[in-house]
């Protein structure tokens, strides 16, 4: 037997007081397979060990909720019967090692969280965050990264319709790839993971088991050097074609009433699916590796328990029902084997070649993991550049026409051509508008999905930055017409044992908990990913919020969209022209300070309940929600969508040009219909006290006309809007900014 | 008009291709599997975009050798209608139904958008009810749709109205030759496209110009 040295312990991430914990548990030294497995499920990445703890602080429930955090993906009811289920996960590390593979795993890995409970998923979404343009690494990741979504996503035929691209050179060592999975499934038919009951067949369905990314869960929890490219190996390869089959058999045993739990392989393999699987059921289970469907030769006992080969499933079926079962998965020409049982030792056994190879109570890999309330040093938050500052007088016009075509806030067409948007045939609403819109399959329903968050917000202000992301969630799903239900949560920030780092993700925590609290925007599931560092160089704090929503007609939905001439333009929520962490500020002069936006809640809230109301009741269809850049940006981008100028003024208020057009002030709607409708609208907007003003209208001209200010031809606009990103991926672009 | 659609490991546009027969005919289109070796009694035979069996050896190989393809040639070869979309036009051409190859995209890149199309030929069973050079918009959305054949074949296919469907010019997204986006055979009794028509049948769905070519078919079988 191999013995337990300190640097074996070491190099699996383990601790000495965590190890002289697994001693007391085990009442013994642990073999080389429990170690490993205590490695992997004590892993940051499979015990959330330094994130729990305020995690738990967040809301999680509504009377639309079905079921919260703490399965593979959150559940609401939709009405009729319906369920929406969904996940936001991130594939940080591995999709920098290899980004096409990484990215493509990530992809697979939360469809299968969403499938697993029973639900076929209908729409895909991801928020990616790459270094500089101009470092040597960004070109080849960002095509990577790409081609991987679009190459796992398209094959298994489900929409990819949308999410966020930025560049920053805090994730020039540590790109992001948060990847959401949006399902469906009827209400009365949600798969848990609970192995509940004794004697009950393990079986393992999927692909066979290969020695790829061993410890990729240790892997991911670990900062990175300069030697993580020798870290490839840990990086998992993905067959789509394989999980195509799965999803398809999957969903066909799901019909019958075979299956007790059921769980997929993700992080930490057959290790963390049967762990997590009798602890839920308060079962234990014993596994024989001999039945392991195996793609290679001679494998041991560790590599198969820590293997995190793709594509595979572990379920607990009734009694009896395996052969029924294996034909249905036969005919998918999968893998299907029985491979162990449940037992009522609540303790995990494994054997291998007529050893016992593990023997462990399952708890001490869940309830008694290592839980961590680490200290944290809270920072100053960024002051400056709040209530309209004083720059430098500037053509507006030249500077709205650098924004669009800056790296961050140009056209992503480049990237979302390469998904398959419309598979499926019920998207209704594609990339590049504030949320996408997927029909519920055979109804008028519709689900709308966005991804936010502003990371420059958040390391200004934790707080304030992760209530921003969540109310933007809101406003965008509120803008395209629907009602917001729920949140995933995708956590990534750097090393939580700094103390610095430790208060962002403990502030981002409390401020994503005040805003759902007040929205009503309970936090379904969600994903931590942490130490994203790179030699000591931590990110910008990113809590993703994955939101999704529901409309009950979408021939009314909203879109951006300028439809015709003559319309009046009408501008919604109060315009103090803050400046401070604004893209103005960063794009036009050189400048990232200043003051995180404040959110007033309340005023999202009242805002955005207004708004949807003119949505559902068919009165305008054309809305915007006013985030980066500022309302010019947003003007623009209604004007480019639908091919239809706009003259705008600063409607009378007193706050100056440059902080009027390309402040960051949050719950704002820019909303466009005809004067008479306008009219009224004005009159029930004074009634309920909202701040609001008529800045201008839609013009025949094909042009975005500024009072005073002159004008600017929207096919210039569009150029420079559309040409940054093909123009960068090519090579054409030099490698500086 | 009585349909079926055929489902491969990882078709994954044959329930679209369904949704959009039910709608257009009233009938639920039969489901059929690859491993049967016989079809049901139907007019049309819709071979589906997706990605048969995950692309390997090349998109549509596998599938062209699968057990309902007999079935399917034999179909064809009675005079029966086959309509290939995106993986189906693939299948179509490894089954040699369609003289021609589809090719890696000229940009190596997956395309997905809507495209404007040329209709360039109204004389049959697919798109009687369109005008000769009606312009339409299809989305394509694939990886390998770069037609290819030699210049004696494209210049019999174009001499014979074999072409049907042709990029708008500027609009070409895989650098397909001479623009071509769907052919008939022989007998124009097989049409194989990379557009899909099945995604716009429905108005909330960017438009309804693949209408027509379901109106023509069901016309012309029914």
């Amino acid at each position: 037997m191999t013995a337990i040295t300190p640097a074996l312990v070491k190099e699996h991430g383990l601790s000495e007081d965590e190890y002289a914990r697994i001693l007391q548990l085990m009442n013994r030294e642990p073999t080389l397979v429990e170690l490993g497995i205590f490695s992997v499920m004590w892993s940051e990445h499979c015990s959330y060990k330094s994130t729990r703890v305020h995690l738990a602080k967040l809301p999680t429930k509504a009377s639309w909720v079905i079921q919260g955090p703490g399965e593979n993906a959150g559940v609401i009811d939709i009405g009729d019967g319906d369920a929406c289920i969904f996940k936001m996960e991130s594939h940080n590390h591995p999709s920098f090692i290899e980004p096409y593979q990484g990215a493509a795993t990530g992809v697979g890995g939360i469809m299968r969280d969403v499938f697993t409970m029973g639900a076929r998923p209908i729409a895909m979404m991801n928020a990616l965050r790459f270094g500089e343009p101009s470092h040597p690494k960004t070109r080849h990741l960002v095509s990577g990264v790409v081609s991987g979504i679009g190459g796992y996503g398209n094959c298994m035929g489900v929409p990819t319709v949308g999410g966020e691209v930025n560049f920053h050179k805090s994730y020039n060592g540590n790109i992001l790839v948060n990847a959401m999975c949006v399902g469906l499934a009827k209400a009365n038919k949600i798969f848990l993971s609970a192995a509940k009951g004794a004697g009950n067949p393990v079986v393992y369905v999927g692909s066979k088991t290969g020695r790829d990314g061993i410890h990729g869960a240790t892997m991911a929890s670990a900062e990175f050097d300069d030697a993580s490219e020798e870290k490839r190996p840990t990086v998992q390869v993905g067959d789509p074609f394989t999980e195509k089959l799965l999803l398809e058999a999957c969903l066909e045993l799901m019909a019958t009433d075979a299956i007790i739990a059921i769980q997929d392989m993700g992080a930490a393999g057959l290790t963390s699916s049967s762990a997590e699987m009798g602890d839920k059921g308060g079962s234990g289970i014993e596994l024989d590796l001999d039945k392991v469907p195996q793609r290679e030769a001679n494998m041991t006992a560790y590599e198969m328990m820590l293997s995190e080969s793709q594509e595979r499933m572990l379920a607990v079926l009734k009694p009896g029902r395996e052969a029924e079962a294996e034909r249905i998965f036969r005919k998918w020409e999968l893998d299907f084997a029985v491979i162990g049982i449940t037992t009522d030792t609540k303790r995990l056994v494994v054997k291998h070649k007529g050893r016992m190879e593990a023997d462990m109570p399952i708890t001490a890999l869940s309830d008694e993991a290592p839980k961590y309330s680490r200290p944290y040093a809270e920072q100053p938050v960024a002051v400056g550049f709040e209530n309209a500052p004083s720059l430098p007088k500037r053509d507006i016009l030249k500077s709205l026409k650098q924004i669009m075509g800056s790296p961050d806030m140009c056209s992503r067409r480049w990237v979302w051509e390469q998904y398959d948007t419309s598979v499926m045939a019920d998207t209704v609403q594609h990339p590049g508008g504030d949320a996408a819109v997927v029909r519920v399959h055979g109804t008028k329903k519709g689900l709308a999905i966005t991804t936010d968050v502003t990371p420059r917000y958040c390391l200004a202000n934790p707080f304030e930055g992760a209530k921003q992301a969540v109310a933007e969630a809101w406003r965008n799903i509120t803008a395209v017409g629907a009602r917001p239900l729920a949140v995933t949560d995708n956590l990534n920030y750097g090393n939580p044992q700094k103390p610095e780092i430790m208060a962002q993700i403990v502030r981002s925590i409390d401020g994503i908990g005040e805003a759902c609290r007040a929205l009503d925007f309970p936090v379904i599931g969600g994903n931590c990913s942490l130490y994203n560092e790179t030699n000591g160089e931590g990110i910008l704090p990113t809590p993703a919020i994955g939101g999704v929503g529901l409309m009950q007609d979408v021939a009314r939905m909203a879109t951006v969209a300028f439809r015709r001439v003559g319309d009046a333009v009408l501008l919604i929520g109060d315009t103090r022209g803050h400046l401070g962490q604004s893209i103005y500020l960063r794009e036009i002069e050189g400048r990232e300070e200043g003051a995180a936006p404040p959110v007033h809640l309340p005023s999202e809230k009242r805002n955005g309940d207004f708004v949807r109301k003119l949505i559902e009741g068919g009165r305008v269809t054309t809305v915007h929600d006013v985030s980066d850049g500022g309302l010019l940006v947003a003007l623009a981008e209604m004007a480019l969508a639908g091919d239809v100028g706009v003259d705008v003024g600063v409607a009378g208020t007193t706050v100056e040009t440059v902080p009027f057009f390309f402040g960051e002030d949050q719950a704002r709607y820019v909303v466009a219909a005809s004067a008479e409708e306008i009219d009224k609208i004005e009159g029930e907007l004074r009634t309920a006290n909202i701040v609001h003003a008529i800045i201008g209208k839609t013009i025949a001209s094909k042009v975005v006309r500024v009072e005073r200010e002159g004008e600017i031809a929207l096919s210039e606009l569009r150029a420079a809007h559309e040409g940054w990103f093909p123009r960068f991926m090519s090579e054409e672009l030099p490698l500086t900014n | 008009m009585k349909s079926a659609v055929i489902v491969f490991p990882a078709s994954n546009c044959d329930r679209d291709a369904a949704t959009a027969l039910e709608q257009m005919t009233g009938k639920a289109a039969h489901m059929v599997w690859h491993q049967d070796s016989e079809l049901p009694d139907v007019d049309l035979v819709v071979l589906p975009g997706g990605f048969s069996y995950g692309d390997y050896l090349r998109c549509g190989a596998m599938a062209s050798q699968s057990a309902v393809m007999r079935a399917v040639r034999a179909h064809a070869d009675k005079g029966g209608a086959v309509l290939g979309i995106c993986n189906g036009f693939q299948v179509l051409t490894e089954t040699h139904l369609l003289p021609g190859a589809l090719m890696r995209n000229a940009g190596l890149k997956f395309v997905c958008r809507p495209v404007s199309l040329e209709v360039d030929e109204t004389q049959s069973a697919f798109t009687r009810k369109y005008s000769k050079g009606e312009q339409v918009s299809f989305p394509v959305a694939h990886g390998e749709g770069n037609y290819y054949a030699d210049d004696e074949t494209l210049n019999r296919i174009e001499g014979e109205g074999r072409v049907v469907f042709r990029y708008a010019a500027g609009d070409n997204p895989n650098g397909s030759a001479r623009n071509i986006a769907g052919i008939l055979n022989e007998k124009r009794n097989v049409l194989g496209l990379m557009p899909h028509p099945e995604r716009v049948v429905d108005p909330l769905l960017g438009g309804t110009d693949g209408r027509k070519m379901f109106e023509s078919l069901i016309e012309t079988l029914s």
